[in-house]
């Protein structure tokens, strides 16, 4: 189930044949077993209810030479679903680029790792949790949250911070959707309140501090919300762990929560489209135990220190099935377990549900044969269940027995780096909207407009709205790293130990992906999704340095989607490659369609960056009075009537989309975040924030917020036209930043950061007063309190939950 | 032998959980209903061999002890053969 | 001195809190066991915040019967400092060792932010290098913090100055908009009758740097090194 795993690797094919041979004899051994698994009864039923296809099960059969068991089929059922196979898109994910200097881990394993300096290494990944949230929103996300924090700490790295990317239905009590279909609106009510509360219950009692991320609504996700739960963690660079089974004999221990029905064929059901129905799956959905995932960390984390363990891996999805054949086949040796010895939550659980159970907070590990006695000491003292399930055997199969009876007996590599691999056709795909401003739309822009007014619904909107109802229920402090927690442009966290006394390293990290982007086009949507969560990392004065993705998109059997997942993994590579910051993994969640009706292609992103010094990041808001405020832009990319249709003004002030997103250049960019590093390394500059959604004017409105410092910003425009005034103040123009310094420091500012390549900055205004004032060419066009601004922004979200919802 | 244990809180000590739900009725059309108050239930399964007398004991004592917080919380229970 | 950091299983706030005392006030600082009952001769005893044992029942509902916190007790009894911080406080309410009890708070919601405190008492060792009527920057973050005890009980802490701090608004003014989770009277830290034991919601340990947004809680761990200096 690992991202972006390596395509097969045809060299172990040899070895299976060999050992079927040498399994016939070593069978002696166990005079109780059969010498294979019973075979079951192949109906065409049993293989859809398996979600296998006809050709898949002649694979089958190829790998084992023989019918499989019930429990064989289960399995492979699960190792070959989308979800853990990545069988549709592993033939693109091979163009993402992956290495650097600072790769430690790259795809492959639980999770990516980087070299952050000082001894230290960083680990972090992002994971979907989508088609569990919308199940069972509160369970869903919480084990979502559950699951990407043990593949964090499996690794042996203590998680530091979590943030998520989150994408629901509409919720507005005003909106179309309010007045349609009120049953759909109180559902995506429902829907982010059980996922909110579910990540904070979770994330807050395991106690790692959650930096917020981003939540954003469309329409397309009111069947299909995505939880993309990113998190990254600490390890001492020479104390890695990893998921690999080793040294012949060495005992095989189970730890943590006892093994019950749940989430059976949970891989199976993450890989489907939803019907009508789908609800009905809810005894799928697991449920999880923050406590004792706790537990299972601290005694982790101490048993690593023994030195006694080998190789340790979650059992996530697929459970029992994944550990056990991924662990083998990364070692090139095979898992002997008898099941009798798993500990079982329920009575009368057979083979097929104990390997395919999805029992949360469990964990595989191998330790040194002898060495046992240490490790099951530690997880004694914190009172978890630790059993030796197993040993380490040399020839690479799965060999599980139950009641002493072989039940499987499968070659690791044919569920692992064997597993299907499709080259779905790539078909094309044009966004089903004009690709230039209809007529209407155009004499619409060229209205004159008060534009205070737009600004403030602007800014009630639900995606550019304050996300504090979200962010406040999350513990954003505990670990007492966050030196910038939710709200900002990015988390920066301090690495404790590192550095200089007083002056320690820090970590950053950001999410970004703009779906209506990527939906207009793929390539360019993905290109900024890396381009703008790296930008506002570089906001606080880190450098970008490596990238984790979630993949989510549609059905891949449709050749539109798959031409729509090619095209962004495209855009990432380009955009990876060109920002430094090669992916060490990630997930795909592909068939988020419910009734044929797909998402966007939403490819989200996960940048990490380091500073050097933490004390030096610098914060989004305006911080002082009488603070200059300067614009960071690239010349000539100036937004046009095509790419803001692509804009939050086009969506929310006008219900219409057209065109294209903005322009993007990726060297230019890259400019940008090295000029932004300077600038702020030399102590140049107060406050960063990157301009995005509901352009300039919204970035401004926002930098006033923090402290309640406003601002006045005089703007220019070449065409004095009404159309003129709307691209400036709310077009969305990619790579510029609002900057504030002092004012003695301007010159200083522009000499230095105008060095890197194209990168331009222009004094644009003041901060000071109680006021957002901007003018036009000298005419006032945005006058405001900051208090009347605040106010839509700040409540709009918890209103929007809050008001009456006809049933 | 089954023990059915439920803890409310007190009368007097405001439960924002069941004024909440009180008020989800009032949004459904739900009427008819003056207050709701919300708690929690455990299942005791006590061992056969306890008297009933004993039983008693016992369950009071788990229900004051640990099940409930007597500042805010008070019990009632229902003993099952 | 030496002070006493308890770890039960689902602490997770004992490293902050031992980084505090170790790193910024470099005292000497140790890490109790919640299944020892030796509280290794240490001069004050933290109990920081977390879900101890998973929290499940009630807060704090299961660590008061834990071996440690039966010597933490006789510690009390004997008029040695403890402070609890969030869950700490949670457990010492359950404890007995503080009066009332903490309840969900009246948003429903798990709360995480910086709140305002105001200090109503400087006669205690948790607040002697404070001034009455100060106001702290201290963040809170939990679910269950809304303070609850009877109006007799209300009374009688009012009349012996056992409120340590009230939630307030910037300014120090005690209103409905400034209590964030319901509290009685915005409380946010009771002591008991010798005073020799404070309880408190918001976190001094996430606010004893300017880095994290506030050095302000650090005032407290400031206080309790002086009372335990003069003892």
């Amino acid at each position: 189930m690992r991202a972006h795993d390596h395509p097969a690797n045809n060299d172990k094919i040899g070895h299976e044949k060999m050992n079927m041979r040498r399994r016939l004899t070593r069978s002696e051994d166990h005079p109780m077993q059969t010498s294979t698994p019973e075979p079951v009864s192949i109906t065409a039923e049993l293989l859809a209810q398996h979600s296998v296809t006809p050709e898949e099960y002649e694979r089958i059969l190829a790998a084992l030479g023989r019918t499989p068991s019930l429990t064989e089929l289960g399995i492979y059922s699960v190792m070959w679903s989308e979800h853990c196979s990545y069988k549709s898109s592993r033939v693109h994910l091979k163009r993402l680029p992956t290495r650097s200097e600072r790769v430690v881990q790259g795809p492959g394993e639980n999770a990516g790792i980087i070299d952050v300096g000082d001894g230290w290494a960083c680990a972090f990944k992002i994971e979907s949790h989508n088609h569990p949230s919308y199940i069972e929103p509160h369970q869903g996300a919480a084990t979502g949250v559950g699951g990407i924090l043990r593949d964090i700490f499996t690794m042996g790295a203590r998680p530091l911070a979590v943030m998520d990317s989150l994408r629901f239905g509409p919720i507005d009590p005003g909106s179309e959707l309010a007045k349609s279909d009120p049953a759909t609106l109180a559902h995506n009510h429902r829907i982010v309140e059980g996922v909110v509360d579910g990540i904070a219950s979770y994330g807050n009692c395991f106690g790692v501090p959650n930096l917020g991320g981003e939540t954003k609504f469309e329409s397309c996700y009111s069947g299909n919300p995505l939880v993309n739960a990113f998190a990254l963690g600490l390890v001492k660079k020479d104390e890695i762990f990893y998921a690999k089974a080793a040294g012949v004999g060495n005992p095989v221990i189970y730890v943590g929560a006892k093994t019950g029905r749940d989430g059976i064929h949970g891989a199976t059901m993450a890989s489907e489209e939803f019907k009508e129905g789908s609800e009905q799956k809810r005894p799928n959905v697991q449920v999880g135990d923050p406590f004792m995932e706790k537990l299972l960390l601290e005694a982790c984390l101490e048993a690593m220190k023994t030195g006694a363990i080998v190789g340790i891996q979650d059992m996530g999805a697929a459970g029992l099935t994944c550990s056990t054949c991924e662990m083998g086949a990364r070692g090139c040796v095979g898992l002997d377990v008898e099941l009798d010895n798993v500990p079982q939550r329920e009575t009368g659980m057979s083979a097929y549900e104990i390997m395919l159970s999805e029992s949360q907070e469990r964990m595989l590990l191998v330790a040194e044969k002898g060495r046992e006695g240490e490790v099951l000491g530690v997880f004694a003292k914190w009172g978890l269940d630790a059993v030796i399930v197993g040993t380490v055997c040399p020839e690479p199969r799965l060999r599980i027995r139950h009641h002493g009876v072989l039940v499987a007996d499968i070659p690791n590599t044919s569920l692992t780096d064997d597993a299907p691999l499709y080259r779905r056709p790539v078909g094309t795909w044009k966004a089903p909207v004009p690709p230039e401003p209809p007529a209407d739309v155009l004499a619409e822009l060229d209205r004159p407009r008060d534009y205070t007014a737009d600004l403030k619904k602007l800014l009630a909107s639900s995606n550019i709205c304050s996300k504090r109802w979200v962010h406040e229920q999350y513990d954003s402090m505990v670990q007492t790293n966050t030196v910038q927690g939710p709200g900002g442009e990015a988390g920066v966290m301090r690495i404790k130990g590192s550095g200089a006394p007083g002056h320690e390293r820090g970590l950053v990290m950001a999410l970004d992906g703009n779906s209506r982007w990527a939906y207009l086009d793929p390539k360019l949507g993905a290109m900024h999704a890396v381009a703008e969560a790296a930008r506002k990392v570089a906001c606080t004065g880190a450098t970008p340095v490596a990238a984790t993705n979630c993949l989510n998109f549609g059905n891949p059997e449709k050749p539109e989607i798959m031409a729509q997942l090619s095209a962004a993994i495209d855009g990432i590579s380009e955009a990876c490659t060109a920002l430094g910051t090669p992916i060490t993994g990630g997930n795909v969640s592909l068939y988020n369609e419910t009734k044929g009706e797909g998402i966007y292609p939403t490819p989200v992103l996960g940048i990490v960056g380091i500073i050097d010094d933490v004390t030096k990041a610098v914060p989004a808001g305006f911080q002082r009075e009488g603070e200059a405020i300067l614009l960071f832009y690239l010349p000539e990319s100036g937004d046009d009537t095509r790419s803001f249709g692509s804009s939050e003004y086009a969506k929310t002030l006008l219900g219409r989309l057209w065109g294209k997103p903005p322009q993007l250049n990726l060297s230019e960019e890259s400019n940008l975040h090295r000029a932004l590093a300077a600038v702020i390394d030399k102590g140049l500059i107060t406050s960063a924030c990157d301009i995005s959604d509901g352009g300039v004017a919204v970035s401004a409105a926002e930098a006033t917020f923090s402290h309640g410092i406003g601002g006045r910003l005089a703007l220019q425009s070449q065409e004095s036209t009404a159309t003129g005034a709307l691209l400036v103040l709310f077009g969305e123009e990619a790579s510029q930043v609002i900057v504030t310094c002092k004012v003695e420091n301007v010159f200083a500012v522009i000499d230095l950061a105008e060095t890197f390549g194209n990168v331009c900055v222009a004094e644009i205004g003041r901060t000071g007063g109680d006021r957002l004032e901007i003018t036009l060419n000298g005419n006032p066009v945005i006058d405001a309190t900051i208090n009347e601004l605040t106010k839509p922004w700040a409540a709009s979200l918890s209103a929007a939950l809050h008001d009456e919802v006809p049933a | 032998m089954k023990a059915h244990v439920t803890v409310t809180l007190k009368s007097s000590v405001l439960d924002p959980q069941g004024q909440t739900i009180h008020n989800a009725l009032g949004k459904i059309g739900i009427e008819g209903v003056q207050a709701v108050r919300q708690g929690k239930y455990f299942l005791l399964n006590l061992s056969p061999a306890l008297s009933q007398e004993a039983a008693r004991a016992q369950v009071e004592r788990i229900a004051r002890e640990v099940l409930t917080n007597p500042v805010i919380e008070e019990f009632s229970y229902k003993l099952e053969e | 001195m030496k002070f006493g950091v308890i770890i039960f299983p689902g602490s997770n706030c004992d490293h902050d809190t031992h980084n505090v005392v170790a790193e910024i006030a470099h005292q000497p600082v140790t890490y109790l066991w919640h299944d020892s009952d030796d509280l290794k001769g240490v001069d004050a005893v933290l109990v920081p915040g977390g879900f101890a044992y998973g929290d499940y029942l009630r807060t704090g509902a299961i660590a008061r019967f834990s071996p440690v916190m039966q010597s933490v007790k006789k510690f009390a009894d004997g008029g040695g400092l403890v402070l609890g911080i969030c869950n700490g406080f949670q457990i010492l309410t359950e404890a007995g060792l503080l009066p009332g009890a903490l309840m969900r708070n009246a948003g429903l919601k798990y709360i995480c932010k910086q709140v305002h405190l105001r200090v109503e008492t400087t006669e205690t060792a948790f607040t002697n290098t404070l001034k009455k009527g100060e106001v702290l920057k201290i963040p809170i973050g939990h679910a269950e913090g809304n303070y609850y005890c009877t109006t007799e009980e209300l009374k009688r802490l009012e009349a012996e100055g056992r409120i340590a701090f009230r939630y307030s608004t910037p300014s120090g003014e005690i209103t409905a908009e400034a209590n964030p989770n319901g509290s009685l009277a915005n409380i946010a830290g009771v002591l008991n009758e010798k005073k020799n034991v404070l309880g408190m919601m918001p976190h001094p340990d996430r606010s004893s740097e300017p880095l994290l947004g506030s050095a302000d809680g650090w005032r407290i761990f400031e206080s309790m090194i002086a009372a335990l200096a003069t003892k």
